[in-house]
């Protein structure tokens, strides 16, 4: 079953007088599990992809179905609710909330999901040891390295379980070692279940994934699963 | 989100920037402080001067000569030249008057006084045996004025506190022989000390008889005419009846006037109770200052957090999460604010207190509750505009700005 269909998607920006047409005529379909990898120049049309799945945009014209359900039709609130129950997000550069403690950062989607504090408690606690930062859990976002930053944001964007996790270049501040560390994470989460769209400018990391999508103008240039 | 975790949100936030928050919660503390000192102090003057007020004596009606401009014109005034004198025949018909306990006629002049030697100047009141119960004073040793005939003067006089203290030390006075302008008297009695109050100071005070005083000031008309009516309800009555018998004697005409304690009181309340209000009011003005300034620091804020707010958005926090956030967080800069203006306030009020205790400067319960809840509502007010904004912004675009 498809757990992502995309047809006819049209993202259009409007810049003074120019029009930019981000995404153009596009027509995707992601299964449950899949682990996809988004390539393709700079403003190609990547993030806005990303965006568009991970509902923090909508689309100006065509339509998206996710897990069978027309979400472009849905409120703001109606949208935040899918956001906050199936979908992840993992970014460049973390976002992590720099007050909050590592253990709180990850807590945070179930903070605003108003889930109570004893099971908040025991997701977080189960996510520190998962992702190896039982040792870091009060520690704040300045007192982390890089990698332990995108682990504790890997770690944030499954704790509510979500069916897909959308990651943004995820490496693209690290180095090649804890690059490699966060990618792994992201696959295990794939092995256990969790759709993985990763974009990336790595073509290295890119080859790891089972599809690769190449953009080019807002367009699918190529598919791997349709050559 | 729940409650408790908006809260711990909201404080976080608060904490997490140290500087703007302490500056609105001073604003705010300042505002509430200054409506808490300046209400005690307006407040305290009220209750200063009606407590003197109500001091000098108890549903008091007071006689003094001359019409005064109220009333309106009445042709029988504008053909006398002159008001009739006040008389102690006037004083003593007075005490027909149903509606009358008692009456003290009250004559003043000035003299000097002197005892072995020692010499200064003083005020002398001439009245009769009721005036120290009517104003409420009170006797540190010996007795008071005799009673009697009005018209004979006995050759005795009470002394003030202070005037024993310079005239006689630590000797007793009861008993001894002073001057008197040219005249020797007896001392009587000794009046308690009761220190600073409004009119005459009774502790440099001499009184003697009335026909006494006027013999001294060679005249026989009196300053006043003490009236007590014999209950609050009948003090109307008794200023009527007064007005009535001075009018009789006078031929018919009204050339007195008569005024009520109450009258008085209640003036002066009313008064200091608007100078109190016009002074909170004011003091107000510093509280909405203080809301323009917290919305001016949430504003801040949310161009600040605009990375966080499109994180909060991303992570699935509805657009109402993230409304209760922000207005908790511009609610606890105010509230805390108002607490420690509160604080502050009473900590003012209670120095004043302490530096100038005959003044009571408590701040009136409407004016703290109304200085909390104007902070406190200014701060939501206020905090609606940057909550809103906040919740509007655009989650791709607010994500881009970190
Ligand atoms: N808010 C916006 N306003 C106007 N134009 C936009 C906006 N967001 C994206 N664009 C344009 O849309 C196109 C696609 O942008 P997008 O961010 O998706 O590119 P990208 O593939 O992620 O590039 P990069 O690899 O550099 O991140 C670009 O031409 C960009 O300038
Ligand atoms: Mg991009």
């Amino acid at each position: 079953m498809a757990l992502i269909e995309l047809t006819g998607i049209e993202r259009v920006f409007q810049l003074g007088d120019a029009t930019v047409h981000a995404l153009a005529g596009l027509d995707l379909s992601i299964d449950a599990g899949e682990y996809v990898a988004v390539m393709g120049p700079s403003g190609s049309g990547k993030s806005t992809l990303l965006n568009l799945l991970g509902l923090l945009d909508r689309p100006n014209a065509g339509s998206y179905r996710l897990e069978d359900r027309d979400v472009t039709t849905l409120s703001a609130d109606q949208l935040a609710r899918v956001r906050s129950e199936r979908i992840g997000f993992v970014f460049q550069s973390f976002h992590l909330v720099p007050r909050l403690t590592a253990a709180e950062n990850i807590a945070l989607p179930m903070t605003l999901a108003g889930i109570p504090l004893k099971e908040r408690n025991a997701r977080v606690a189960r996510a520190l040891v998962d992702f190896g930062l039982d040792k870091r859990a009060d520690h704040r976002p300045d007192q982390l390295s890089g990698g332990q930053r995108q682990r504790v944001a890997i770690a944030r964007a499954t704790i509510m379980q979500p069916a897909l996790i959308l990651a943004d270049e995820p490496t693209g501040n690290l180095d090649r070692h804890t690059g490699e560390e966060v990618v792994n994470l992201l696959e295990a989460l794939n092995a256990s279940g969790v759709t993985l769209v990763v974009v990336t400018h790595d073509p290295t990391m890119g080859a790891r994934a089972r599809r690769q999508l190449v953009m080019e103008d807002g367009r699918l240039q190529s598919d791997s699963a349709h050559p | 989100m729940r409650l408790t975790d908006t809260l711990r949100f909201a404080r976080d936030a608060a904490t997490g920037y140290p500087l703007r928050t302490a500056l609105s919660v001073l604003a705010m503390s300042i505002g509430v402080a200054a409506v808490v000192i300046l209400t005690a102090l307006g407040d305290g003057a009220r209750r200063y001067v009606v407590g003197q007020f109500s001091s000098i004596g108890t549903n008091l009606v007071i006689v003094l000569p001359g019409r005064s401009g109220t009333g309106g014109f009445n042709p029988a005034n504008a053909i006398t030249s002159t008001p009739r004198d006040l008389t102690i025949d006037d004083a003593a018909a007075l005490r027909r008057a149903s509606a009358v306990s008692r009456v003290a006629p009250l004559a003043v002049g000035t003299s000097e006084i002197s005892y072995g030697g020692r010499l200064r100047e003083i005020m002398v009141a001439g009245s009769t045996a009721e005036f120290i119960p009517i104003r409420n004073f009170e006797l540190a040793q010996g007795r008071g004025l005799p009673d009697g005939d009005w018209n004979r003067g006995d050759s005795v006089a009470i002394i003030g506190a202070t005037v024993r203290d310079e005239l006689f030390g630590s000797e007793p006075a009861v008993g001894k022989l002073i001057r008197v302008g040219d005249r020797r008297l007896r001392v009587i009695g000794v009046l308690k000390s009761v220190g600073q109050g409004l009119g005459m100071n009774t502790d440099e005070l001499v009184i003697v008889p009335v026909a006494l005083a006027q013999a001294m000031f060679n005249s026989n008309t009196l300053f006043r005419i003490l009236v007590e009516a014999k209950s609050r309800a009948t003090i109307p009555l008794a200023r009527e009846q007064a007005t009535e018998i001075i009018r009789q004697r006078h031929y018919g005409e009204e050339d007195v006037t008569v005024i009520t304690q109450d009258a008085i009181l209640a003036t002066f309340d009313k008064l200091l109770g608007t100078l109190t209000l016009g002074v909170a009011g004011i003091a107000a003005i510093s509280l909405a200052v203080a809301g323009i300034l917290v919305m001016n620091v949430m504003l801040v804020a949310v161009t600040q957090r605009t990375g966080e707010i499109g994180l909060l958005k991303a992570l699935g926090a509805p657009a109402r999460t993230i409304r209760l956030a922000f207005l908790a967080e511009a609610a606890m800069l105010s509230s805390v604010g108002a607490l420690v203006g509160y604080l502050l306030g009473q900590l003012g009020a209670f120095a004043l207190r302490q530096a100038f205790p005959v003044f009571p400067a408590y701040p009136p319960d409407w004016a703290v509750i109304a200085g909390l809840s104007t902070a406190l509502g200014t701060g939501l007010l206020f905090g609606v505009m940057p909550a809103r904004r906040a919740a509007r912004l655009d989650p791709v675009q607010a994500l881009m700005k970190h």
